[in-house]
């Protein structure tokens, strides 16, 4: 345990810095190149540049080959390998506008490295009732884990900070029931995660520098989702991920197909007179999580900010509760 | 509005715990015999199926749940 213990802050502080240190010279190289679009919840004519992705991706490098120095894990090269594809695609993505179904499918081929390097335990963990084995089912979890999870952290990325602010909070409660579980390994390899997005909040939060872009959101998302499987918590890290899961529920079972933001006609958010956010009724539009959070009245973009974290602290709670009911069995 | 998204989602928790109850008690003993290097195949095959309908139910329940709550939410 004792010589994990160097590795684990060299990797955090490595994850945090680079992130914190490559983001201002990434948004003047930005700036520069007029990568920027408008914010859309700001009455003046704000533009805010994007990806912010290229320095998420290096942070997690970085700080995971740090890791993989010390520990020489199967897993940590999965981790890198999934993340940096996801990163790949959302940089695509980024550049050059592509179909709904583009994410969801290269996604699900960027998850077969985990499948490749065998970093998986086909056993499928479920709290107090124990665990199930399905390995061909289980195959078919890891090739769906990557793009829900992705697309999930994508799909909240609508508000100043929410995107990086909320993976802070599932991320960090992760590694925390990661170490609930007993599985310390993979708990200090999960937790770059959490201080890197820690890091991109200082210039995503409200009002935001920069936008983490589908590049920053996918590796995010994708990174998450990676460890979930390699951490065998499967069940657990959907639990922390739950309001983004219901926002991508309400979306989907209100669109009934996977489809862009940017192609739905409705908008289920507007704007007061003095800017702030409230819901619309228009039922064309999508329900969202941010459309049911002002269904009781008009709110700033912060309180509905503070709003969702509040949300991500309960699953964050419920998670860690799950994952000491692991260890409970009838 | 906040309480009902609080509701919905220890509902959908509960619903997570329930769910893993089902599969581990229903998926977990599901073995089949006598078709000798196919028998894992075809118990996954049958495990499969079942788990697909299992989370169509999932969903099914999600969505009752969700305009339970949300219309009164709404509404107030």
């Amino acid at each position: 345990m004792i010589e994990l213990i160097f590795p684990t802050i060299l990797s955090c502080i490595t994850a945090f810095f680079v992130v914190f240190l490559t983001t201002p010279p990434l948004i003047k190289f930005l700036k520069k190149r007029n990568l920027a679009v408008k914010d859309m919840n700001k009455k003046e004519d704000v533009m805010v540049v994007r990806p912010g992705g290229p320095s998420i991706i290096a942070g997690i490098i970085v700080s995971e080959i740090i890791l993989y120095a010390f520990l020489q894990m199967n897993e940590i090269l999965a981790i890198i390998i999934t993340t940096t594809a996801a990163f790949t695609i959302g940089y695509v993505d980024d550049r050059k506008v592509m179909g709904g179904w583009f994410k969801p499918v290269a996604l699900a081929i960027a998850a077969i490295p985990i499948i490749v390097f065998g970093a998986y335990d086909s056993d499928l963990a479920f709290p107090i009732f124990g665990t199930v084995q399905i390995p061909v089912l289980y195959l078919a979890l890891i090739i769906f884990m990557i793009p829900i999870t992705g697309n999930t952290i994508n799909s909240i990325d609508v508000l100043n900070g929410v995107a990086s602010g909320f993976m802070v909070i599932a991320s960090f409660s992760l590694s925390i029931c990661l170490l609930i579980v007993q599985n310390y390994e993979i708990a200090i390899v999960s937790l770059p995660l959490g201080f890197v997005s820690l890091a991109f909040y200082k210039y995503h939060k409200i009002p935001s520098k920069i936008f983490p872009g589908d590049s920053g959101a996918l590796t995010l998302g994708a990174m998450y989702g990676a460890i979930a499987i390699v951490g065998g918590v499967e069940i657990i890290a959907a639990v922390a991920l739950l309001p983004a899961v219901i926002n991508s529920f309400l979306f989907l079972s209100s669109v009934k197909r996977i489809v862009e933001h940017r192609q739905v006609k409705g908008k289920p958010v507007d704007h007061t007179d003095d800017f702030r956010l409230k819901a619309t009724d228009d039922k064309t539009a999508p329900v969202t999580l941010v459309r049911l959070i002002l269904a009781g009245g008009s709110l700033s973009e912060k309180q509905v900010g503070h709003a969702i974290f509040k949300l991500a602290i309960f699953s964050g709670i419920l998670a860690v509760i799950t994952a000491f009911m692991m260890g409970v069995s009838f | 509005m906040k309480s009902g998204l609080f509701g919905f989602l220890f509902a959908m928790w509960i619903l997570i715990i329930a769910g893993g109850g089902i599969v581990v008690t229903l998926l977990g003993p599901i073995s089949i015999s006598g078709f000798g290097e196919l028998d894992w195949f075809i118990s996954s095959i049958i495990k499969a199926i079942i788990a697909i309908v299992l989370v169509v139910i999932w969903i099914l329940i999600l969505s009752k749940l969700k305009n339970m709550i949300f219309r009164k939410e709404i509404k107030s």
